[in-house]
C-alpha cells in the first residue's frame, strides 16, 4: 500500500493490484480504482498542463466535470483515444495512458513560456494577435496553434471494435442513481411501471454511499448504509432494468433520449476479444425522472489552479470511496456547510485539516462538529495566493471587509499540501433544458434550477435544488408519487436527521491586494480564461452572455463549461451591475459528455453504410467483368473492358457497336410507376408537360415532368397498357422522387382524381436491345411476332411471351437507334438478358454500359436529367419547346414558363459544341466565355456532357450558354489550366438529325 | 425527435415521417389568369413563423399518406394532426 491510501474500503479491493502506466511510468493501484484515484494514491496530482498558458494542471475532481486530468490512453494502438478524462475510466490491468497537453513532457515543456507573455495573452488573443500578415497564418500561426494546443491524436487505424445501437421503450426512464433516483426507481418499479434506470458509474448510490457521519441519518442508519440497503432491494424488482456504466447523451423532444453504455471499455484490453464496446440505447420514454445530481462549485482567486487544489467533495470521495488521501497537511477553502463534512472525515481518520470560510460565522451542526474534533476555521477569510509549481505547498490568506469587496488586515501565511475548495453547488440542470425545459434563478444561494412545464418529466434531488438530505427525500417521494399518481409509497414516514445549513455566503470573484490586471483567477480551466479576461470582454462592449462565452472561449472546451459557467455569469452579473437571475445561461447543448464516433454510427459502416441495390442480371455483369458505377443506390454497369480496355477504348468500341450491328443495355434500374384508374389520363395531362388523352392503347409516349417553378424534373416514357392503365418510367435516380411527388399532388391538390401509383421499379427487370440488327434478334427470341414497321411501329408496346413467361415489349429508344425494350418479372431477369445475348451473337452483341448509354443520346442531343439540366432549366432553355403543348389548359410548372424571369433570352440554353481540334475533348464541367479581354472574364456557361464520339469520328459536347439558342456558328473559348480551347456552337442533335436509324 | 401520430397509423417516430411545409397553401385553379405577383406569391411565398404553425408532413416510410399538422415551432409541441381536406382541430 502506498502512503496515500490510507482508508480501507468496501469499493476498492486492496487484494486486487492492478499496474498501469502513466507518462511513461509504471504504476500500481486497485481493482475499484479509477485512473484519477489510483494517480493520486502514488502522490501523483501533475497530469497535464493548461490550454493557453500551458500551466501545470492536477486533477481537479472524480467525475465528468473533470477539466484537467485529460488523456490519451492505449497509444500505438488501434484502440487509442483522445480526450478520456481520468476521473471517468476505471483501472485496468495494462492501462496505458498519457497526458495529452504537454509536450515535451509534463514536468518541463516549451509550451510555458506562455505563461511569463501570459500579459500579451488577453481575451479574444486569437482573433486580434493572429490577425496579421496575414501570410503568416497559414505557415505560421495555425500550425503553432494546433502543435501547442495539444489536443489529443485520433487512431489512425479503422476502429476494430464493434458498436450496437438498441431501441427500447419504457413508461418511466430514470436518470441517475443516487439517492433520489434509488427513490423514484423503486416507486416507479414497485407500481407496475416498466422502469429503467441509468448511471454513468458502475455502481448505484451516488455521493450518499460513502457517507458515514453521525449528522446525517435516514431511519436511524448512516445515509451510506441506509442506501446500501435500498439498492440491494431495488435489484430484486421485476420491472426494473438497472443500467450502469451508462451515461445520458441526449435528451430530445417526446421523451427520445439517447444514452451510450459502457460494455468493454473497463476490461484489459487482452480480455475485449472483438466483443461489443459501446451500445447507444435509443430510448422513447413515456415519463423521465431527471436525477443527474449536482456538481460542486470551485471558487475563484488567485493561482487558483495548481495542482493540489481540488473540489472539496471531490478529496471526500477519494477519502471516503476510494481510501486514496489527497494530502496530508490539507486545508479546505469553503463558503458553505458541505465542505465541513470533508474536514470532519479527514479529522476522523487523524490526517491533518484547516479550514478557511468566507463566512462570518455558523453554528450549523456539522460545523460544531469539525470544531469539536479540534479543526481550526479562519472565519470570514479568503485566500489571495497559492504557492508551488508542480504542486501547491502554501498559501496566502487575508480577511475580508465588511461587504466582502475587498481584504483587510494583514496575510497570513500557511502551509498545505492539498487545497480543496468548496463555492457551494450547481444542480446539473442540462437534462432539463435540452429537453426544452427553462430555468428560474433562485437569489439565495444563486443557482439555476428548473421550471417544471411539461407534463411528461420531472427534475428530483440536488438537480432540482434540493441539497440537504430532508428535502431530497421528502420532495422526492412527494414529487414522484404526485408525478405517477401514486396514492402511498414506504417513504412516506421517512425519519431524516441533517445538519441545515445556516449561514450562506457567496463572492463570486474574490477580492485581493494585487490588483485585478496581475491576478491569475480562472474561471475555465481547459481554456484557460479568467476573470481578467472577461472583464477585459465586458469593456470592450460584450454584452451577451452567449459573445462573451466565444469571445473568451470560456466554457467552450469539452467540458462544456459545467465548472465555469456559473462564476461567468456571476462576474458579468456583478461588473455590469445587473442580476444575474436577468442575464439567462448560455444553451445546454448534447452530447453531455462525448460520444465516441463507434457508438453515433453504430452498425453502419463498411457494407452496412447504405443499402446496395442489384439488378437481378447483375451477376451476369460480375462474371462478364463490368465495371459499376453507383447510380444513387444501384449498382450499374459502367462499362465491360475487354482484356485490358480502359475505360475510353471499351465505350468507343461499345458505341460503335450499338450503332453498327447491335447493343444491349440493363435499363432495370430506372424507375417504374404502374398508374391505374379512370382519370389516369387526365392526371398524365397534369404532370407532363404534353398531351395524353389522345394516346392510343398499346401506345408509348415520351414526357417531361417540370416542378411548379417550371424546371425540368425528370423525363421518360410512359406507355399506355389499357384504357384506364399506364406505366410510366422515370430516371434510375429520381424514382422515389417522382413517386413521392405525384402522391403528393394525388392527395392534397387533386383528390377528386381516381387514380391509383404503385411503384414496380423492382417487379420488372429490363433489358434493351439497340442497333440496326436489333429487330433480328427479336424475330429470334420471338419467331411468332410480327416486326414488321406496320405491325409494330416505333413508340408502341406488345405482350409477347418467352417459353410461357409473359413479358412486354416496348419499341421505344433511349439511344436515336431502332430499338426494343423487353420488360419481364425480375426472377426471370438474367434468363431473359441470357436469352438475348444468345440470340444476339451471330449479330456480335454488345453489353454496354452507363457511359456508352451517355455518349449514343449525346450523339443525338438527347438531355441526361441532371447531367444536362441542374434545377434551373426550362424545357425552353433546352431548345424542347416542340414537347410542351400549347393546347392545354394547365400543367405542373406551366404558369412558370411564362414568369419574367423564365422569359429572359439571356437565360443558358442547351447548345452543341465542337472543337475545332476534332480530337481535343472537353471537360465535363469547365467554364465557357466569349470575350477574354474584359477583366474579370465574364462566364457564359459551362460544358454539360462531352465525348469523342467514335460513330462521328470527332468531339461532341451538350454545354449551356448564355443566350446559346441565338449563338449557332459563333466562336467561343474554354479556357482550361495550360491552354484556351476554340469551340463553335454548333445544334444540340449531332448525329441522325432526319431520325432515320430510328427505323432503319 | 417528434412523435407523430399518423392519423392513418397512429404513434410513430419522426424518423418515419417527411415535412411538406406550410399547409393550406392550395394551388391556383387558374393558373394562367394570375400575374407574375400573384403566382410568386404562391410558389414562393411562405410564413416560417415562430410559434403555432400549420405543416404538411408524409408518412413516408409508412403509409405514405400526407395530412396535416400543428406544430409550435418554437418549442415543438404538437398541438394536433388532422387528414387533408379536414378542418384544423385548433385555431
Ligand atoms: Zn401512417
Amino acid at each position: 500500500m502506498t502512503k496515500y491510501r490510507v482508508n480501507k474500503t468496501k469499493h476498492v479491493d486492496q487484494t486486487k493490484i492492478v499496474s498501469f502506466n502513466f507518462d511513461g511510468k509504471s504504476y500500481h493501484g486497485f481493482e475499484g480504482d479509477t485512473l484519477a484515484s489510483a494517480l493520486l494514491s502514488n502522490g501523483v496530482h501533475l497530469v497535464g498542463r493548461s490550454f493557453k498558458y500551458h500551466r501545470p494542471r492536477g486533477i481537479m475532481s472524480s467525475g465528468s466535470e473533470e477539466p484537467n486530468a485529460i488523456c490519451q490512453i492505449n497509444e500505438d494502438t488501434d484502440l487509442t483515444e483522445p480526450n478520456v478524462r481520468a476521473t471517468e475510466i476505471e483501472l485496468y490491468e495494462g492501462l496505458k495512458a498519457s497526458s495529452q497537453n504537454c509536450w515535451p513532457s509534463v514536468n518541463f515543456d516549451i509550451g510555458g513560456i506562455n505563461n511569463f507573455i501570459s500579459p500579451f495573452i488577453p481575451a479574444g488573443f486569437y482573433y486580434k494577435t493572429f490577425m496579421w500578415p496575414k501570410s503568416f497564418w497559414k505557415k505560421i500561426y495555425e500550425p503553432l496553434i494546433r502543435w501547442s494546443a495539444g489536443l489529443g491524436k485520433s487512431p489512425t487505424k479503422p476502429d476494430p471494435e464493434l458498436y450496437d445501437h438498441k431501441h427500447v421503450h419504457c413508461d418511466v426512464l430514470i436518470i441517475g442513481g443516487g439517492i433520489s433516483g434509488i427513490i423514484a426507481s423503486k416507486i416507479a418499479a414497485k407500481n407496475n411501471l416498466k422502469t429503467i434506470l441509468i448511471e454513468d458509474k458502475n455502481i448505484l448510490g451516488g455521493s450518499t454511499i460513502f457517507q458515514k457521519n453521525e449528522n446525517y441519518k435516514i431511519n436511524d442508519k448512516y445515509s451510506g448504509e441506509w442506501i446500501d440497503e435500498e439498492i440491494a432491494e431495488l435489484k430484486k424488482l421485476d420491472n426494473l432494468t438497472i443500467k450502469t456504466r451508462t451515461s445520458l447523451a441526449a435528451y430530445h423532444s417526446y421523451n427520445y433520449l439517447l444514452a451510450k453504455e459502457n460494455i468493454s471499455d473497463h476490461l484489459p484490453l487482452v480480455k475485449r476479444n472483438g466483443g461489443i464496446r459501446q451500445r447507444l440505447w435509443k430510448i422513447r420514454a413515456d415519463k423521465v425522472i431527471v436525477a443527474t445530481g449536482a456538481i460542486e462549485r470551485p471558487l475563484v482567486f488567485n493561482n487558483n489552479d495548481r495542482p493540489g487544489i481540488m473540489l472539496s467533495n471531490s478529496v471526500k470521495k477519494y477519502l471516503d470511496f476510494y481510501g486514496v488521501s489527497c494530502g496530508f497537511k490539507n486545508i479546505i477553502f469553503t463558503n458553505n456547510d458541505s465542505a465541513y463534512e470533508t474536514a470532519v472525515s479527514l479529522k476522523e481518520k487523524g490526517i491533518s485539516v484547516e479550514m478557511i470560510d468566507i463566512r462570518k460565522k455558523s453554528n450549523s451542526k456539522i460545523v460544531k462538529n469539525a470544531e469539536q474534533l479540534g479543526v481550526k476555521i479562519y472565519w470570514n477569510s479568503t485566500v489571495v495566493n497559492t504557492f508551488g509549481l508542480r504542486k501547491i505547498y502554501s498559501i496566502e490568506i487575508m480577511n475580508l471587509s465588511e461587504d466582502g469587496s475587498n481584504v483587510v488586515g494583514n496575510k497570513i501565511r500557511i502551509n498545505c499540501d492539498c487545497l480543496a475548495i468548496s463555492g457551494g453547488w450547481t444542480p446539473m440542470v442540462h437534462m432539463h433544458t435540452q429537453s426544452g425545459g427553462k430555468l428560474d434563478f433562485r437569489e439565495i444561494d444563486q443557482t439555476f434550477i428548473p421550471n417544471e412545464i411539461d407534463k411528461n418529466h420531472i427534475n428530483v434531488g440536488s438537480c432540482n435544488g434540493d441539497f440537504e438530505l430532508e428535502e431530497i427525500i421528502n420532495n422526492t417521494n412527494k414529487k414522484v408519487k404526485n408525478f405517477l399518481k401514486v396514492s402511498e409509497t414506504e417513504f412516506d414516514n421517512t425519519s431524516v436527521i441533517n445538519s441545515k445549513e445556516l449561514n450562506k455566503r457567496n463572492i463570486w470573484l474574490l477580492p485581493n491586494y494585487i490588483s485585478e490586471g496581475k491576478c491569475k483567477s480562472f474561471i475555465d480551466f481547459q481554456n484557460d480564461s479568467t476573470a481578467k479576461d472577461i472583464k477585459l470582454a465586458l469593456r470592450e462592449g460584450f454584452k451577451s452572455i452567449e459573445h462573451v462565452k466565444r469571445y473568451t472561449t470560456t466554457g467552450m472546451a469539452t467540458d462544456q463549461g459545467k465548472l465555469s459557467n456559473m462564476h461567468a455569469l456571476g462576474i458579468i452579473a456583478d461588473t455590469a451591475g445587473v442580476k444575474m437571475g436577468t442575464l439567462g445561461t448560455t444553451t445546454f447543448r448534447p452530447p453531455f459528455t462525448p460520444l465516441t464516433f463507434g457508438s453515433i454510427v453504430g452498425r453502419s459502416v463498411g457494407n452496412f453504410f447504405d443499402i446496395i441495390r442489384k439488378t437481378s442480371i447483375n451477376e451476369w455483369h460480375i462474371q462478364n467483368k463490368a465495371k459499376f458505377e453507383n447510380v444513387g443506390q444501384w449498382k450499374r454497369p459502367w462499362y465491360y473492358p475487354i482484356n485490358n480496355e480502359g475505360l475510353h477504348e471499351a465505350v468507343q468500341r461499345e458505341s460503335k457497336a450499338a450503332r453498327d450491328s447491335a447493343g444491349i443495355l440493363d435499363a432495370s434500374t430506372l424507375g417504374k410507376i404502374d398508374i391505374q384508374g379512370t382519370d389516369a389520363s387526365e392526371f398524365l395531362n397534369r404532370v407532363y408537360t404534353n398531351a395524353w388523352s389522345k394516346l392510343g392503347i398499346g401506345k408509348c409516349r415520351y414526357g417531361l415532368m417540370l416542378n411548379e417553378d417550371g424546371m425540368v424534373y425528370d423525363d421518360g416514357v410512359t406507355t399506355r397498357l389499357g384504357e384506364n392503365h399506364y406505366l410510366m418510367t422515370t430516371t434510375t435516380g429520381g424514382a422515389a422522387n417522382v413517386l413521392s411527388k405525384l402522391e403528393d399532388y394525388l392527395q392534397t391538390e387533386w383528390p377528386e382524381l381516381d387514380v391509383y401509383l404503385t411503384s414496380v421499379t423492382d417487379h420488372y427487370s429490363t433489358a434493351s436491345i439497340c442497333g440496326p440488327n436489333s429487330k433480328k434478334i427479336l424475330k429470334k427470341i420471338f419467331p411468332d411476332k410480327d416486326f414488321s414497321d406496320d405491325a409494330f411501329p416505333h413508340m408502341s408496346y406488345q405482350n409477347g411471351k418467352i417459353d410461357e413467361i409473359n413479358c412486354r415489349i416496348m419499341r421505344i429508344s433511349f439511344t436515336g437507334e431502332l430499338s426494343y425494350e423487353i420488360n419481364i418479372e425480375s426472377k426471370y431477369g438474367k434468363s431473359l438478358w441470357e436469352k438475348c445475348i444468345e440470340a444476339g451473337k451471330e449479330f456480335k452483341i454488345t453489353p454496354y454500359g452507363t457511359e456508352t448509354m451517355h455518349l449514343l443520346r449525346a450523339e443525338k442531343g438527347f438531355i441526361i436529367v441532371g447531367q444536362d439540366t441542374d434545377g434551373t432549366m426550362t424545357p425552353i432553355d433546352l431548345q424542347m419547346d416542340w414537347i410542351v403543348s400549347k393546347k392545354k389548359y394547365d400543367f405542373i410548372g406551366k404558369r412558370s414558363l411564362y414568369r419574367s424571369d423564365t422569359i429572359r433570352e439571356d437565360r443558358k440554353q442547351l447548345v452543341g459544341l465542337l472543337t475545332d481540334d476534332p480530337n481535343e475533348v472537353l471537360e465535363e464541367g469547365a467554364q465557357i466565355v466569349s470575350d477574354m479581354s474584359k477583366k474579370p472574364i465574364e462566364m457564359i456557361g459551362h460544358v454539360t456532357s462531352s465525348y469523342f464520339s467514335p460513330n462521328l469520328n470527332k468531339s461532341i459536347a451538350l454545354a449551356v450558354v448564355k443566350s446559346g439558342k441565338k449563338m449557332s456558328g459563333q466562336k467561343l473559348i474554354v479556357p482550361m489550366e495550360n491552354k484556351n480551347i476554340n469551340v463553335t456552337v454548333s445544334d444540340s442533335v449531332f448525329l441522325d438529325r432526319e431520325n432515320k436509324r430510328i427505323n432503319a | 425527435m417528434f412523435l407523430i401520430n399518423c392519423p392513418y397509423c397512429g404513434e410513430r417516430d419522426q424518423s418515419e415521417f417527411s415535412c411538406g411545409g406550410e399547409a393550406h397553401i392550395v394551388r391556383p385553379k387558374q393558373p394562367t389568369e394570375l400575374s407574375d405577383d400573384q403566382w410568386a406569391e404562391y410558389l414562393f411565398m411562405r410564413k416560417n413563423i415562430k410559434g403555432v404553425q400549420f405543416e404538411r408532413w408524409n408518412h413516408a416510410h409508412g403509409c405514405r399518406k400526407w395530412f396535416n399538422m400543428v406544430r409550435d415551432t418554437s418549442n415543438d409541441k404538437i398541438h394536433g394532426v388532422y387528414k387533408m381536406g379536414e378542418k384544423p382541430p385548433v385555431e
